[in-house]
């Protein structure tokens, strides 16, 4: 199955066969017609809908802001209702460098974006501390602290490339299973099986 | 400069003349090091109003302080004045920051870095790392291992815990444990992700209804030890640190490291790539007040301005992608010259934007600078007097709001400035507006500077011819400042005559910006903190560095 | 004109001469409800369409433009992933209150939704008080904010609560004072006789003075009411990150979104009503032939055009407007506007007296 994003012709993609596998994984278990339908109303909604957590540390944010701005525009994606609080944004854009006093602020805001959400490793520093790896203070790559779902190199990266990153999470999101899949349920289950003194605190 | 000599050994009979410097430098013992700041201070033939830098140092034998001086009033001599702490093992000094306010933060960073505490300092926290963090990490014996300072991701505990170290009567110094805010402040906490913070800066801020009382500035949510990696690298290797401080002032900011170590080089830079940075710092100043532009016009809500900054800034951006390679982070110049020579559509894209400037300048203050809402919310609000933008060193922009002439391209001219004529432009509101405007009309001046420029780009090389293979600078040190977007933009360098420089701190205005937050703020409403945040403009990465 | 009355009353009575009264009453209740809300729907997606589309040519962008043909399918995107996002509860909330905000406030301008006057004959509910009614209802919603802020347990939702409340009650005088003066002149409350008594024109027109100021202060005032730049300050982004609703997430937030957009629709509709006619068409008295092709325009689409251009001079201010201070906006109000509402209250008062108008 080619997974395709409108008017972008599928070979300009670069990483396909990661795609590929990922659907025959998804699909080996196999999913019945009406859920399987379902699944892809609900991916189409998520993966054209995605709004970014403000979140900008340093110069790949302004190139951000210069995607927002009329030039690149992503309200064309329908990506442009950036959100402040995390409890209403989709995905997380780490623009910068992230260093040891931010990691537990980064984490929490993490935890505090609602289901289903993403992240997005933007620039050197976030995918693997860039120039600053030797530092003393620089986590390098925010891998270490978040599931990172697409990384964009550059430092920072040309609009384009933020666009071709954006891109493939959109594809990524279409092929992933909301039922069975990235809902939250075991998350949960999982985390009451930690705190077990939680349960009935919070629902 | 002889004068000078004898008014301070007049004052002092202990200071020891330290010579070969490339300006006026002098060495105080510490314990008397106070009551001579005081007379550097308020003598009137002396006047040291202004404390430029105050630079950490770690010499391996002793630790210290580097402050650098001038005065308004007497034509921007520098004095570098060295005071070294008696015990290594204890380091202390005595602050100076009840006669000069930027001292405030300065010191805070160096006892950050060198755990050199500053006696009667009001407030010892640590600036940029965590508060639970391990050692000081300029010290030369700092161990770098990543078990001592592991990535810790629980929270900073007893973040309203200061300390203060009193002097007495005796000489004793006694540690005092305070706290940030009273009992029962209501403090709502600004960033270190917040919309109007440009960046991770945090503010913890008392509030009383919409009324601000105190604000807090915790730093370091970016602090990428910039300063530490450049003691293992060579001089060619540091320069990509300063295009990424202050991402909108990157010409400026490496201008100025390339011209320190040109400096201590003695290099002569060919006159072509002279006007070519001069051409291309203003282009990038451009690009930083349209940012700027967009960026008050939003946080005061005016989103549609904010869009309209950006058109122009692209303009800019289009000339740098094609001459340098890139939107940002350009890495243009290089020790001795630039890196490339200009795209063959330079002059044509220049005189375009410079044909189109005004009537856009005039569409902004159509839409926003004339509107009576964002006059309201500007006017009278962040008010910074002259004499505390000097005693904060509030330069720039913010600082010529203020009245104060502050520009380092009159004041302390470098590269071909001395022969472009243009205004230094001054406003005397002291308030946010004031700031505002100081903006828009410096991007009048820098299209004349650039319509100068764009028709007499001369012939010639791009780069010295007689740059060394290997770049080793003399032992000594050399400090350089330049007028960045921003304010005044410093580059220290400590030599022993190695590939790789023994210190190097970078004085950023940025960080002194946020030192008057607390004394804009207080009494305003909590609106208004973010209107003089964006007003003073400041860029988190440069602050932390 | 065509009346709709026609078409309701022929399916009323198909319905009575099948079924009893009591079953008849309950099956069109059922439909109507269904129907309202589906309006409401439709209308609170068509809405942050138009308004996302305006704000992009507002700032030379595009807008959404690649799910569906020049975006159009981009609303129903959002509503399947809002619908579908994780609703956090959280830790030291008022649990109880927390979830009911978020259905008072969709509640009341449901409510509100169905006074308004569609069409010649299509209006759900019409009574005596109608247009006070409106009014009655739209207090509700700044309780639900107020209880959203304050059971969130968090500063900036408190904040952002408080303000609102500050502004709504404030500026709910002056909008009040406004329809007032209108109410004065056209000398009755219902909605249905306050459409037909601009037959002969419109009030803005015919009320001229004291009419036009009511209603630039109308405007002004139904801006703040509805939360919107130069007003949004319960929600000013830059300062609350989402104001009183930062802590809400999924089909919660969701409510508070639609509400939002709702009720610019809401407030546009009632100064349509007040001021241009409802679904009036423009009527010039003596200019019969002119009158008669008016006429053929059907009234719905006169409703929903004069909202939608009020619509457009809201979200016109937004998107050109810095945002007033809290201070600045009580002081506009208690100083300037609400004085201004009860001077030109009198002075309806007066015109009305003498005879003064059309």
């Amino acid at each position: 199955m080619e997974v395709n994003i409108k008017s972008m012709k599928h070979d300009d993609f670069k990483d396909n066969e990661y795609i590929d596998k990922l659907v025959e994984e998804l699909n080996a278990t196999g999913a019945n017609v009406a859920v399987g339908n379902l699944n892809k109303l609900i991916n189409w909604g998520i993966s054209n809908s995605l709004w970014p957590l403000t979140f900008g540390t340093s110069c790949c944010a302004i190139e951000f802001m210069s995607l927002g701005a009329a030039r690149y525009d992503m309200a064309r994606f329908g990506f442009e209702v950036a959100r402040n609080s995390p409890r209403q944004a989709d995905y997380i854009m780490v623009q910068g460098t992230i260093v040891h006093r931010m990691a537990p602020v980064l984490r929490r805001l993490y935890d505090q974006l609602a289901e289903p959400k993403y992240v997005i490793a933007c620039g050197g520093c976030a995918v693997s501390g860039g120039p600053f790896k030797n530092s003393y203070c620089v986590l390098p790559g925010v891998d270490k602290i978040l599931p990172v779902d697409v990384y964009i190199p550059g430092c920072p990266p040309r609009p384009e490339a933020f666009f071709y990153g954006l891109m493939q999470l959109q594809r990524k999101i279409k092929v992933q299973k909301f039922f069975g899949g990235v809902n939250r349920k075991e998350k949960r289950e999982e985390f009451f099986a930690e705190h077990p003194e939680e349960r009935g605190q919070i629902d | 400069m002889s004068d000078i000599k004898e008014l301070i050994s007049a004052i002092n009979g202990n200071v020891a003349f330290i010579e070969g410097g490339e300006c006026l430098e002098v060495q105080v013992p510490e314990k008397e090091w106070h009551s001579f700041a005081e007379h550097l201070k308020n003598d009137a033939q002396l006047s040291f109003d202004v404390l430029t830098a105050v630079v950490g140092m770690d010499w391996k034998d002793s630790l210290g302080v580097m402050y650098y001086l001038t005065s308004t009033k007497r034509g921007w001599d520098m004095l570098a004045v060295k005071v070294v702490c008696d015990d290594i093992k204890k380091p202390m000094i005595h602050t100076v920051s009840d006669l000069w306010k930027v001292a405030l933060f300065q010191e805070r960073e160096v006892y950050d870095f060198f755990g050199i505490i500053f006696i009667n300092h009001p407030d010892m926290r640590r600036m940029f790392l965590r508060n639970d963090w391990v050692g000081y990490p300029l010290r030369k014996d700092y161990d770098a291992s990543p078990e001592k300072n592991p990535v810790r991701l629980n929270d900073e505990i007893h973040e309203d815990d200061t300390v203060t170290y009193v002097e007495d009567e005796n000489g004793k110094v006694n540690k005092v444990n305070k706290k940030v805010f009273e009992a029962d402040d209501y403090v709502v906490n600004f960033g270190p992700v917040h919309p109007s913070t440009h960046g991770v800066m945090r503010f913890r801020t008392a509030v009383d209804g919409e009324v601000v009382k105190k604000v807090d500035v915790v730093s370091g949510y970016i602090h990428r030890g910039i300063e530490k990696l450049t003691e293992g690298l060579t001089y060619p290797q540091i320069l990509h640190f300063t295009d990424r401080m202050d991402y909108m002032s990157a010409h400026q900011n490496r201008h100025c490291l390339c011209m320190c170590i040109e400096k201590a080089l003695g290099l002569e830079v060919p006159r072509r790539a002279q006007v070519i940075r001069v051409m291309m710092d203003e282009l990038m100043r451009i690009s930083s007040h349209l940012l700027s532009f967009g960026c008050t016009a939003m946080d005061l809500g005016g989103t549609t301005a904010f869009f309209y900054g950006f058109r122009e800034r692209e303009q800019v951006l289009d000339i740098f992608e094609k001459t340098c390679g890139a939107r940002m982070s350009m890495n243009y110049n290089v020790i001795g010259g630039v890196i490339a020579d200009l795209h063959p559509d330079f002059v044509k894209d220049v005189k375009a934007l410079i044909a189109i400037m005004p009537e856009r300048l005039k569409e902004y203050h159509r839409l926003f600078s004339g509107n009576i809402i964002a006059k309201n919310r500007l006017v009278k609000v962040g008010m910074l007097p002259k004499e505390d933008a000097i005693n904060y060193c509030i330069t720039g922009p913010s600082g010529r709001g203020s009245n104060w002439s502050c520009d380092c391209r009159k004041v302390r001219p470098y590269s071909i400035y001395p022969e472009l004529k243009f205004d230094e432009v001054l406003l005397d509101g002291c308030d946010s507006y004031a700031r505002y405007m100081v903006r828009m009309l410096e991007i009048e001046q820098s299209c004349k500077i650039l319509e100068q420029l764009v028709d007499n780009i001369p012939e010639g090389n791009i780069r010295a011819l007689n740059v060394p293979k290997v770049i080793k600078l003399p032992a000594g040190h050399w400090y350089q400042q330049v007028e960045a977007s921003r304010g005044t933009f410093g580059v220290y360098i400590e030599s022993t005559g190695e590939k790789t420089p023994y210190r190097v701190h970078f004085q950023s205005p940025c960080f002194n910006l946020v030192g008057v937050m607390d004394l804009c703020c207080a009494g305003h409403m909590i609106a208004d903190l973010v209107t003089i945040g964006a007003a003073l403009d400041f860029v988190i990465p440069d602050i932390d560095r | 004109m065509f009346n709709f009355g026609t078409w309701t009353s022929a399916i009323n009575e198909a319905l009575l001469s099948v079924m009893p009264e009591w079953s008849a009453v309950l099956i069109e209740c059922v439909v109507i409800g269904v129907l309202v809300l589906l309006t409401y729907t439709v209308l609170a997606l068509f809405y942050i369409l138009y308004e996302r589309k305006l704000c992009a040519w507002f700032q030379c962008r595009l807008g959404p433009m690649r799910v569906g043909k020049w975006g159009l399918l981009q609303v129903f995107a959002d509503m399947f992933k809002i619908l579908i996002k994780e609703l956090i509860s959280l830790k030291g909330t008022d649990r109880f209150l927390f979830k009911l905000a978020p259905y008072l406030v969709i509640t009341s301008s449901v409510v509100m939704l169905a006074c308004l006057p569609w069409g010649n004959g299509l209006q759900i509910i019409n009574y005596n008080i109608g247009i006070f009614f409106v009014l009655a209802v739209s207090s509700v919603g700044v309780l639900g904010i107020l209880l959203a802020g304050w059971s969130s347990n968090n500063k900036y939702t408190l904040i952002g609560a408080m303000r609102s409340g500050a502004q709504m009650i404030s500026y709910e005088l002056s909008l009040g004072l406004a329809i007032l003066t209108i109410i004065v002149f056209a000398g009755t409350m219902n909605i249905n006789e306050l459409v037909l008594e601009q037959n002969n024109g419109w009030f803005i027109f015919r009320g001229h003075i004291p009419a036009i100021i009511a209603f630039i202060i109308y405007v002004i005032a139904a801006t703040a009411e509805t939360n919107r730049g130069p007003f949004d300050l319960p929600e000013a982004e830059h300062e609350l990150i989402a104001g009183y609703h930062t802590e809400y997430s999924g089909i919660h937030f969701g409510f508070f979104y639609l509400a939002e957009y709702l009720n610019l629709f809401i407030v546009s509709g009632i100064a349509s009503l007040m001021f241009l006619g409802g679904w009036m068409p423009l009527h010039i008295p003596g200019w019969d032939g002119f009158n008669a092709v008016m006429n053929w325009i059907p009234s719905i689409v006169w409703f929903i055009g004069k909202s939608f251009f009020i619509s457009f001079v809201i979200i016109w201010f937004k998107w050109t407007f810095p945002r007033v201070r809290i201070d600045q906006m009580l002081a506009f109000e208690w100083k300037y506007l609400m004085p201004i509402a009860l001077a030109n209250l009198i002075l309806m008062a007066v015109f009305v007296a003498l005879g003064w108008h059309f």
